[in-house]
């Protein structure tokens, strides 16, 4: 994490540093978010970096789920739903109704709070969504399956039981089938939902190990309440308060030296 | 220092006492409610025993005449003199079959109603169509009986059957499923009757067992870009399988024992015939529509028949349980 290169800067002003236009994976502008009519976010302007890892913190209902489930378009399964503005995904309109959601979430993948293992073998959770996309032979297949483990740092532990039910797994190890899954299909962005606040320190540690590898090849959002987390493992950091993205800037910054007395307040625990 | 440490246990001594008391209390309490509930529980067992053992009392004499060849007879002669001559082949054929067609129409189409309401159904709809499945479960058997007998059958007779049959007239096999005048009485008239009457209980224990599938699980699925389809194949089905296959099971022990409705239209024919749309008799129909005017063996016969479906029922329960633990031996779970 360099920081020599920034300028520090407060968001609603042009970036001086501003990243090239094709190091931008996703751009979100003037985007408002409704639970019918409860305005949850407020004009939210970000854009996340293409192989960087850009966090989201703040307090409880500030809208930072939120926030993720409109970058795949998760709001849609619920009707009352509804977003304003625009998410450019590599500059196609994300929030465009007649884009085809399959594929976009094919495009951003998804990792929950609590993992979700399908009700299927260890394998199939694997195979199931490469199978959606395409057609291969068993024997390329198997090396898909094999590939997203050892991406998931999960091959070892479960290479000897691959037919066993993907519940049969301790929940540090669902996770991670649940990140294999998600790497299997080869998505561009993955979206992480308060990954680890289920899981125990050491498998805390390994999957916060694993987004740093997984930086190189996607881009990443990670939606986290543990500050030391955000600290750790990300690039940039965006501090939200109630619906507000009150400062988004390098993560050094934000924590070392922020520029608004809020995010100073809450990541000092003086509230939240 | 001393005095911290006696008052309390001055403190604690004097109510353990009275707890003591109180918790014998509980405990006569408790072994009320143990015996309580232990008797109930007996008593299920005890009716099991009681109606399994006059069943095979009652069927006894039917037994010692007929032995297995009961199971094998078609011909059901009940006034034949000076034994009447008694098979359960019909009524065997009858039930089966009735109960089997109408699983194959209900079970689709209950499965679907129910992922139609929780998965895809506008919410101001959901709640009328629930309640109309509901109702219908609620109608009582005779209704659709007299349904199946004044509007279903006549309409089968007049437009359906003729059509069918025509249509397959030069098809092996089918044009021998499919045969014969049209009648309003008939075995497919029977199982259309009680498709629809099974058909609330596979759709309202599937969709109840549906709405326990955990909302994130249906997320992760659309969130690696499933269709509303691959998430209910993939994962909201086989999530909630056991429940569903339980929801199935209701169904066709309902339509193993239904009794009325089929009575009303099946025909009460002991004759075997192979196509459906000839009339036929199922176990209960048979015993209720003779009990009332049979005596000595003819009645120890149809009692015979009754211990059959038991049986029957019986057996349909044992298999869907080992199916089902077969499944969960697979899922691994």
């Amino acid at each position: 994490m360099s920081e020599s290169a920034t300028v520090l800067k407060p968001v609603e002003s042009q970036p001086a540093n501003r990243p090239s236009p094709s190091d931008i994976k996703l751009s979100i502008r003037n985007l408002n978010f409704y639970y019918g009519t409860t305005k949850a976010l407020k004009n939210i302007n970000l854009e996340l970096e293409t192989n960087k890892v850009t966090a989201f913190i703040g307090p409880s209902g500030c809208g930072k789920s939120t926030l993720l489930r409109i970058l795949n378009r998760m709001y849609d399964l619920y009707p009352n739903q509804r977003a304003e503005g625009e998410v450019l995904l590599d500059g196609q309109n994300v929030l465009d109704p007649k884009l085809d959601i399959n594929l976009l979430r094919a495009r951003v993948g998804m990792v929950f709070q609590k993992p979700t293992p399908f009700p299927m073998t260890i394998y199939d959770n694997i195979a199931f969504g490469i199978r959606l996309y395409e057609k291969l032979p068993k024997s390329e297949m198997d090396g898909r399956v094999e590939a997203a483990l050892r991406g998931a740092a999960l091959w070892e532990e479960v290479k000897n039981k691959l037919n066993a039910s993907g519940l049969s797994l301790s929940g540090g190890q669902q996770q991670r089938l649940c990140i294999a899954r998600t790497v299997a299909i080869r998505p561009e962005v993955i979206l992480f939902d308060e990954p680890c606040s289920a899981l125990d320190p050491i498998s805390t540690a390994k999957i916060e190990e694993l987004i740093d590898e997984l930086k190189t090849r996607y881009t990443i959002a990670i939606v986290t309440h543990n500050m030391q987390q955000a600290a750790r493992c990300s690039d940039k950091t965006a501090f939200m308060y109630l619906g507000d993205l009150i400062e988004f800037d390098q993560t050094s910054k934000i924590f070392m030296s922020p520029e608004q007395k809020q995010t100073q307040d809450y990541i000092t625990g003086r509230f939240g | 220092m001393t005095d911290m440490a006696l008052e309390p246990a001055r403190a604690a001594a004097e109510p353990a006492f009275d707890r003591a008391r109180a918790l014998s209390a509980f405990k006569l309490g408790d072994r009320t409610f143990y015996w309580v509930t232990r008797v109930s529980a007996l008593f299920v067992l005890i009716i099991l025993g009681g109606i399994i053992l006059s069943l095979i009392i009652g069927a006894w004499p039917a037994i010692r005449t007929y032995g297995f060849d009961f199971l094998f007879t078609q011909r059901w002669a009940p006034s034949l003199q000076p034994t009447p001559i008694l098979g359960a082949l019909g009524p065997i054929y009858g039930t089966i079959v009735t109960s089997l067609i109408a699983m194959a129409i209900a079970i689709p189409v209950g499965l679907g109603i129910a992922i139609f309401l929780t998965e895809l159904c506008p919410m101001p709809l959901r709640q009328p169509i629930a309640v109309a499945i509901e109702l219908l479960a609620g109608i009582p058997s005779i209704i659709y009986g007299m349904w199946g007998f004044f509007v279903l059958g006549p309409f089968l007779a007049d437009h359906f059957e003729p059509a069918i049959v025509s249509a397959f007239e030069n098809v092996p096999i089918l044009n021998t499923i499919f045969q014969g005048p049209a009648s309003n009485l008939s075995l497919f008239n029977a199982s259309l009757v009680l498709s629809i009457m099974i058909l609330p209980f596979i759709t309202a224990i599937s969709r109840d067992v549906f709405a326990t599938v955990p909302p994130v699980l249906k997320e992760a699925a659309y969130g690696v870009g499933c269709t509303t389809w691959e998430v209910v194949r993939n994962v909201v089905l086989p999530y909630t399988r056991v429940g569903v296959i339980g929801g199935v099971m209701l169904a066709l022990g309902r339509a193993l024992g239904e009794t009325m409705a089929v009575t009303f239209i099946i025909g009460n024919s002991f004759k075997i015939s192979g196509s459906l749309f000839a009339p036929g008799t199922t176990i209960s129909a048979a015993i209720a529509s003779e009990f009332a005017e049979s005596d000595g063996l003819h009645q120890s016969a149809l009692i015979l028949l009754g211990l059959l479906l038991f049986v029957l029922t019986f057996c349909v329960l044992t298999a869907a349980r080992l199916m089902l633990r077969r499944l969960e031996r697979k899922a691994g779970a």
